[in-house]
């Protein structure tokens, strides 16, 4: 009698399982609807309408950290190891939510210690970074031969760059193969976070017009970045840090950009197309105080 | 009753089999077959991958920064028909359309004043086919920029 119920129980967990495995499933990616998966196939006419109606699927391109640390860089800023967040507040971290952000965080600084050729800094957040991907288990994102190719490939820095590019790849896909969207969101969020730090830490003033720009085109992808933490506020952890980015919107809110309209012209030799359009910021010097104070305020916070 | 619960059991065990599946198709093949086209762009290390039936359509928001060359490389699974991919601006205005470029499957670019544009995908329909089913797989967008520091 009780071998039936016990199989019964198991058979309800695995069909709830399932069932909700399907629901996942088709509910990625934010908003997509797959409902087509129902209809009859003797009727291709009606379905491909369907399919047609069917709502588009919305997918959120964050900017990578190797893409940030390489444009401030770009930009005129210097390296400074002390804005990095220490590697030893790694212990600290112990949820999900801290791990996840954590291990953002350390990305982004990797990133920002790669471009500036800091080698033995690289090999130390690579390592810790390992060990918060593997708490997290993501044991495959960042394995020992990724460790070994970027001891061999220290002084390369393209080759650096593109292992780093590999970690990130590796661990995006594996959260979402694993149906985990909310951690790979938090690690995103962490990675922006952290980038927007460096940013304004290393700029001195408003007048330094090239960092400024770099800092101020970062509001574009903070509202990508919302609508990502918006898809996963189911999540109580990613609500929550979308809660908390409240003051940041407000210092970016108050900058003012005008921009034109693009003109595509593509060269007939190279075949690379030039958007061509202009870009004019107008911040002043409380504005950008403010976003300094903010930012380092938010990732002083997640930090801890 | 045993029956229909065997029955769920097993359409159950199948969902959960095809989900994870689906997604490990779609990681392999964004890693094996879509990044090699980034070359000899640095991929930005953001992996972004749907599976998409024929007919069907998606959507890309990113931001691009001025002075960054980039490459977008998008990749639709062997049995898919060709992929239609159009780059808009905010507006929704068409800067790129590779059905005017036989359909290529990169597309190199710089820009100016940074942005965020959007990637259109709609993967075209064929009617002409012997099969009445309907074709589904992997598509993925992966976005690479160059090196220019150094």
């Amino acid at each position: 009698m009780s071998v039936t119920l016990l199989n019964l129980k198991t058979i309800r967990i695995l069909t709830l399982a399932g069932l909700a495995s399907l629901f996942v499933g088709c509910s990625s990616n934010g908003g997509s609807s797959d409902s087509d998966d129902t209809i009859s196939v003797d009727n291709e006419a009606l379905q491909k309408e369907k399919i047609l109606k069917d709502a588009k699927k919305v997918m959120l391109s964050l900017p990578s950290p190797i893409e940030t640390a390489m444009l401030i860089k770009r930009a005129g800023a210097k390296y400074n190891e002390e804005l990095l967040n220490p590697t030893t507040n790694a212990a600290n971290y112990t949820t999900n939510k801290s791990m996840s952000i954590a291990m953002g965080i350390y990305g982004a600084d990797l990133s920002y210690a790669s471009i500036f050729d800091q080698t033995q800094t690289v090999m130390k957040y690579m390592a810790t970074s390992k060990k918060i991907a593997d708490a997290l288990g993501l044991l495959s994102s960042i394995d020992q031969n990724i460790i070994k190719r970027m001891e061999s490939n220290v002084n390369d820095r393209d080759s650096i760059i593109r292992i780093i590019s590999e970690t990130f790849m590796n661990s995006n896909s594996s959260l979402k193969e694993d149906n985990r969207p909310a951690l790979a969101a938090l690690i995103l969020t962490g990675g922006w976070i952290e980038g927007l730090y460096i940013a304004t830490q290393v700029t001195k003033s408003s007048k330094d017009k090239e960092l400024i720009d770099r800092i101020v085109d970062q509001r574009l992808s903070f509202n990508d970045m919302t609508k990502l933490l918006e898809q996963n506020s189911d999540n109580p952890d990613c609500a929550q840090l979308l809660a908390s980015l409240g003051p940041v919107k407000s210092a970016f809110d108050a900058i003012k950009v005008q921009t034109s309209a693009i003109v595509p012209v593509t060269d007939k030799d190279s075949k690379i197309t030039t958007l061509k359009a202009t870009s004019k910021v107008t911040i002043s010097e409380e504005q950008f105080k403010k976003l300094k104070e903010e930012a380092l305020k938010l990732r002083t916070a997640i930090i801890k | 009753m045993k029956r229909i619960w065997s029955i769920i059991l097993l359409v159950s065990a199948l969902a959960i089999t095809s989900t994870t599946t689906s997604y490990a198709q779609c990681k392999n093949f964004a890693k094996g077959v879509c990044k090699p086209q980034l070359e000899p762009y640095i991929h930005d290390g953001i992996y972004n991958a749907t599976e998409l039936s024929e007919g069907e359509s998606a959507e890309l928001f990113k931001t691009f920064y001025s002075g960054q060359e980039y490459r977008i490389a998008i990749c639709g699974d062997a049995s898919l028909p060709p992929i239609e991919f159009q780059i808009l601006d905010a507006d929704r205005n068409v800067l790129f359309s590779n059905k005017e470029a036989n359909f290529a499957k990169v597309w190199d670019f710089k820009l100016e004043a940074s942005q965020q544009l959007i990637v259109s995908i709609q993967v075209q329909t064929v009617d002409d086919k012997a099969s009445d089913q309907v074709a589904r797989g992997c598509v993925s967008v992966l976005i690479g920029f160059l090196n220019t520091d150094k």
